[in-house]
């Protein structure tokens, strides 16, 4: 009974049938491909992109050339010179960071001890000539000032779990 | 002054069947493209035109305008002519392939050895395309082919004997209209393992997944076509699907009853389906073998070369004999509503 099942199903491609139904069905499914450029799948709080140095609402820099972040960073990606300033204060003179060299581990954020380099949610960004990938002070700078809202808020949906 | 005419009136058909067959064509590879984005959960192509409707247009424009390469070492007049010469045969096996009652280029009697000759041709092209590069991974990717299509051509021939035996014709018009009547009086019912076989055979003959190891992208690139570049290349992408849509042709009219409506001789249905045109008919048939296609080639991995050959030596060819001798005792008994 079993062997004239097994012709039966053999000859007529049953098995192959029941594939077909497979594909079939994932014919009509709904699809949820995300239409890149017109549609953004959502995006953690916690996400690490491109780097910003933010500043205190006064308007001063919040970094004082510590280096935790020079020294910390596993990519050797940021490069730091640092001389005090006509106040006084320490202060960096170059802060570079290498966007080949940096992997986005976030460590720098972490070490900050005036939360002063922050990763920002950005990702879409480009090159267009070789040494456009050193992001200089003033462009860190420009980043923090054009993000401040969103970092900040960033900052403190996390908060609680910092 | 009336050969003339006649002659013109010829190419005006020629025309008119060539013309929106190159459509479909270019058509053809978005649909695929569609399906099988569907099928793998995907969208597929949609950013060109409404829905990427324009994605061939596009793609036949990204093809006219890039280089068509010769290799140094190349045989140059065989590899321009390989092309034409995969292509030329697809279009011409149209002149016999009946779209309605009469509506046919050339009603010629031995319309299905024409076909056969035809089909068989088409692997000139592949074979010299693959010879003539000088390239190891061509000549593989031809012999491939050569022997695949050489194999697949005789249980599909055995197939078509069958058709031949119960129609008792070779005209295609005259094997439609031995079908004539609803779904279940179409050949693919009384010959249905001849069916299967035909169809397999089918895919395999035009190389298409899961029998596409001439292409076999994961192993030799793209065979036989590997050094062809540009347009050269678009015509052997045209040549394969120009001879999907000619099989899926073949097979409505060997086993789907032509332009014949699925309840034609219904008392009540029958009547007001028959107010479609036969050619719509027709041509939803091919559509649906069109589908299979796609669907066969969503579904199945890809078949080693040596279980491509036992299946056509040791399977596909014995159950064709074997259905054959059924066959003849049935038409010898004039079994059922058929024969």
């Amino acid at each position: 009974m079993q062997a004239i099942r097994n012709f039966f199903k053999t000859f007529l491609l049953w098995e192959l049938l029941r594939g077909m139904m497979v594909t079939g069905r994932y014919l009509v499914r709904k699809k949820f491909t995300i239409e890149y450029p017109e549609e953004k799948a959502p995006q953690s709080h916690r996400f690490r992109g491109l780097h910003a140095l933010r500043r205190y609402p006064n308007g001063e820099e919040r970094c004082i050339a510590c280096k935790l972040c020079e020294a910390v960073c596993p990519a050797l990606a940021i490069t730091i010179d640092s001389a005090p300033r006509e106040d006084g204060t320490r202060r960096t003179t170059r802060y570079e960071i290498d966007l080949f060299k940096c992997i986005y581990c976030g460590f720098c954020e972490e070490s900050c001890p005036v939360d002063s380099i922050v990763e920002t949610r950005v990702h879409e960004y480009f090159m267009e000539q070789r040494g456009d990938n050193i992001f200089t002070k003033p462009q860190l700078l420009a980043m923090g000032d054009k993000y401040e809202q969103q970092i900040a808020a960033d900052r403190a949906a996390d908060a609680p779990y910092r | 002054m009336e050969y003339v005419q006649e002659v013109l009136w010829i190419l005006a058909k020629i025309v008119a069947l060539i013309l929106p067959l190159f459509g479909v064509v270019a058509y053809l590879t978005y649909a695929e493209r569609k399906v099988l984005g569907w099928m793998h959960h995907r969208k597929g192509p949609n950013r060109i035109g409404f829905g990427g409707l324009l994605q061939p247009l596009a793609d036949a424009g990204k093809m006219l305008m890039k280089e068509v390469m010769i290799p140094a070492q190349a045989d140059k007049a065989l590899f321009v002519l390989a092309p034409i010469m995969a292509f030329a045969p697809a279009l011409a096996a149209w002149a016999v392939i009946p779209f309605g009652d009469g509506l046919v280029v050339a009603d010629i009697n031995v319309g299905l050895l024409y076909l056969l000759a035809m089909t068989s041709l088409g692997v000139y092209g592949f074979i010299l395309a693959g010879w003539s590069a000088n390239s190891k991974y061509s000549m593989l990717g031809a012999m491939r082919t050569g022997a695949q299509v050489v194999s697949y051509e005789i249980a599909m021939g055995f197939a078509l004997v069958g058709v031949l035996m119960a129609s008792g014709t070779m005209n295609l018009s005259d094997i439609v209209r031995a079908q004539e009547g609803p779904f279940w009086h179409w050949y693919w019912l009384p010959l249905f393992p001849i069916f299967l076989v035909y169809w397999i055979a089918a895919v395999a003959e035009t190389n298409r997944a899961p029998f596409d190891v001439a292409e076999g992208e994961s192993e030799i690139v793209a065979g036989y076509q590997v050094e062809y570049s540009g347009i050269s290349f678009g015509i052997f992408f045209l040549a394969e699907y120009a001879n999907m849509i000619l099989i899926g042709a073949l097979a409505s009219v060997m086993f789907f009853g032509g332009w014949y409506s699925p309840f034609h001789g219904i008392p009540v249905i029958g009547p007001i389906f028959d107010l479609i045109p036969g050619p719509i008919w027709f041509i939803a048939k091919i559509a649906f073998f069109l589908f299979l296609y796609i669907w066969i080639r969503a579904t199945f991995p890809r078949y080693r070369y040596d279980q491509i050959m036992r299946l056509g030596w040791k399977v596909l060819i014995p159950v064709t004999v074997v259905w054959l001798v059924v066959e003849s005792i049935f038409v010898l008994t004039g079994f059922g509503p058929w024969f």
